[in-house]
């Protein structure tokens, strides 16, 4: 407890949510969520289906106003920032969506290309000379004059990826990366993201139910539950797997099989 | 039926009968239920009525099953089988499946495994009239707030243009100006040519009664000038236009492209919502004007050929009755109609769901808002006219 600030954050915390509730009108989705994701982490946000996954990372990124609860940026208060902060803290983010969100009316050197024109001030050449460079970095070299629906799926959310570190974010949030993905590309992006999040220093936050992406890539993590309204368990997911002894994070994370006697 | 003609399959048919239900009590407490013939969906789903019957007039304890006369079965026989346990739990009666086949017994095993979920199913009971009256009132109460919202919202946007320029792509801009401004003219041509030829065809054949065939320019000129120019460049546009930006901007928000936008800083209303309003606020007044000439020349068109008028004739007889007031006033409305079109628009498509339906939804409501806007802005504003004495 020495190591907190007056108002209770943790130094090396990057990201920290104090008693969110999430709810869609009267309907409480989850309530009483803390948790803290530290510089450099891996964090993984799990549970079933419709349990309120996405909508805490919406939550977390401003698309949803917390219906209680806050959400600090280092010791930045971000749920009661006004207009203009948002921006500077929209700033440091990167955003992988479900469904890609890549904008249809863009080629692919545009899309990466339009974070970049709004927060710098660099040359038209200077910003696609970047472009080209990031969509290098994700394997979409060549391809910097096609439309998004002119690519396979994988290739897709690898163009995503690209958009999400055209500013060098300190924080990526990635909302079902893999969805949709075959084991192979599933696991070269999981590599992807590790070896951006180590170049970048970044840190990840990402909403995923795909297992070996879990282990894969997680340090960290928060098990949701959609009967008790909240986290269930948070730390580690190899420790979790390994000590847990929750019946039902245990059977996530082992996809169904018992122990015995339970 | 085709399989009847295949030799394999009769042989098959010949040992099929229709699906059969018996019953027999044995002992005096349980009742034997024997299945026989092929269940098919393709026939009648066999009522389990006779077994309600036995099970309510007897004193039943339990229902065993005999299924060693059925031939074949499908989900129907599931269909029965879940009726009559359903009509056993009803009455406290033990149902023994035992003497199922074992592939019914497991499927059936499978649709009992999960029970309903409380609170699942949703309230179905029909609404009394009232209160259906009660919430569409108050379902456009919200809806006039929420529009009233946006316009503010889109208002606040174009001072931010004013004051320090908006942050939406130039190329974006000439792209939609493209769009809805050259892209429209072949059918704002033929709708206003035929418009003019109408309105002078029903003019004439009135006023060649009289001899006055001349007036046929007045008429034409003034109604096209003055309203219908405006009108109908408005209704095309909002057909084609207002449509396209509520299903673009609606496609938008399912796709989650409006969600990276605004986690990118951008507020949609100044990249997305202002270069479609400005682009059809330059566009309308260009397209009106194009319009009237195109409904004046529709008019000459049955001056010249039906009513044998001279080209000069006529030019001058419209010069004449047109005014630079009404020329004015009519590309004023159509401003005006353009500032609703690209409103109702993307006010529709910004609240789109996140479904292909709710785009359909998104694209019909736009045209009839921008649609229903047009004429009530026309009448209002034919008063003001009026009252200002243009």
């Amino acid at each position: 407890m020495n190591s907190e600030s007056p108002n209770g954050i943790e130094p090396e915390a990057q990201i920290t949510v104090r008693n969110l509730t999430l709810a869609y009108g009267s309907f409480v989705l989850m309530r009483d969520l803390n948790f803290t994701v530290k510089r450099g982490e891996v964090f993984i946000i799990m549970g079933g289906s419709g349990c309120g996954k996405s909508t805490l990372l919406r939550n977390m990124i401003g698309l949803i106003e917390p219906t209680e609860g806050e959400v600090f940026y280092e010791k930045a208060n971000f749920t009661r920032s006004d207009a203009e902060e948002r921006r500077s803290f929209f700033r440091r983010f990167g955003v992988l969506y479900q469904s890609g969100g890549l904008w249809s009316s863009m080629t692919l050197a545009e899309n990466v290309a339009l974070p970049l024109e709004e927060y710098t001030d660099l040359s038209p050449v200077e910003i696609r000379e970047i472009a080209c460079l990031k969509l290098a970095l994700v394997g979409l070299k060549g391809f910097e004059d096609y439309y998004p629906s002119q690519i396979s799926g994988g290739m897709r959310t690898r163009l995503g990826l690209a958009r999400a570190i055209a500013l060098d974010p300190e924080v990526l949030f990635f909302d079902e990366p893999s969805a949709g993905l075959d084991p192979i590309s599933s696991s070269r992006l999981d590599d992807l993201i590790l070896a951006l999040r180590d170049s970048l220093g970044a840190t990840v936050v990402a909403v995923t139910h795909e297992l070996p992406s879990i282990f894969a890539i997680g340090n960290n993590s928060i098990f949701l539950d959609s009967e008790s309204k909240t986290a269930i368990a948070s730390g580690d997911p190899k420790e979790l797997l390994a000590h847990s002894q929750n019946a039902k994070v245990r059977e996530f994370l082992t996809r169904g099989e018992r122990r015995p006697g339970e | 039926m085709l399989f009847k003609i295949l030799p394999v399959k009769e042989v098959q048919t010949q040992s099929d009968g229709a699906p059969g239900v018996s019953l027999e009590t044995v002992g005096d407490a349980t009742l034997v239920v024997q299945l026989s013939g092929a269940w098919r969906l393709q026939k009648n789903v066999t009522s389990a009525s006779p077994v309600q019957k036995a099970i309510e007039t007897s004193h039943i304890r339990s229902v065993r099953f005999d299924a060693k006369a059925l031939s074949s079965w499908d989900s129907s026989i599931l269909i029965f089988l879940t009726k009559v346990t359903e009509l056993c739990r009803q009455q406290d009666i033990v149902t023994e499946r035992e003497g199922l086949p074992k592939g019914i017994r497991r499927l059936l095993e499978l649709a009992e495994i999960v029970p309903e979920q409380e609170g699942a199913r949703q309230a179905t009971d029909p609404r009394s009239f009232l209160a259906g009256v009660g919430t569409t009132t108050t379902g456009s109460y919200i809806s006039l707030s929420e529009m009233l919202r946006f316009l503010g919202e889109v208002t606040l946007a174009f001072v931010q243009l004013v004051k320090m320029g908006a942050r939406y792509r130039t190329a974006d801009l000439f792209l939609i100006i493209q769009e809805c401004g050259p892209q429209a003219l072949p059918i704002v041509t033929l709708i206003s040519f035929l418009v003019g030829v109408i309105m002078a065809f029903v003019g004439a054949v009135q006023l060649q009664q009289f001899g006055a065939q001349i007036y046929v320019a007045d008429l034409v000129g003034i109604a096209v000038v003055r309203e219908m120019g405006a009108m109908m460049t408005g209704i095309i546009m909002a057909g084609r236009t207002g449509a396209a930006f509520a299903a673009k901007l609606g496609t938008m928000k399912v796709t989650q492209e409006i969600d990276a936008l605004i986690t990118l800083g951008f507020s949609p209303l100044e990249f997305l919502v202002l270069p479609r309003v400005i682009a059809l606020c330059l566009m309308m007044p260009l397209l009106c004007l194009y319009s009237d000439l195109m409904g004046v020349l529709g008019g000459a068109a049955v001056g010249l050929w039906m009513l044998d008028l001279s080209w000069t004739t006529y030019y001058h007889q419209t010069i004449h009755a047109i005014t630079l007031t009404a020329l004015f006033g009519g590309v004023f409305k159509s401003v005006i109609y353009g500032v609703l079109i690209a409103l109702s628009g993307c006010l529709r498509g910004m609240q789109c769901g996140g479904s292909a339906s709710a785009v359909g939804e998104a694209a019909t409501s736009a045209v009839v808002t921008s649609i229903v806007f047009i004429v009530a802005a026309c009448g209002a504003l034919s008063v003001v006219f009026y009252i200002i004495g243009v």
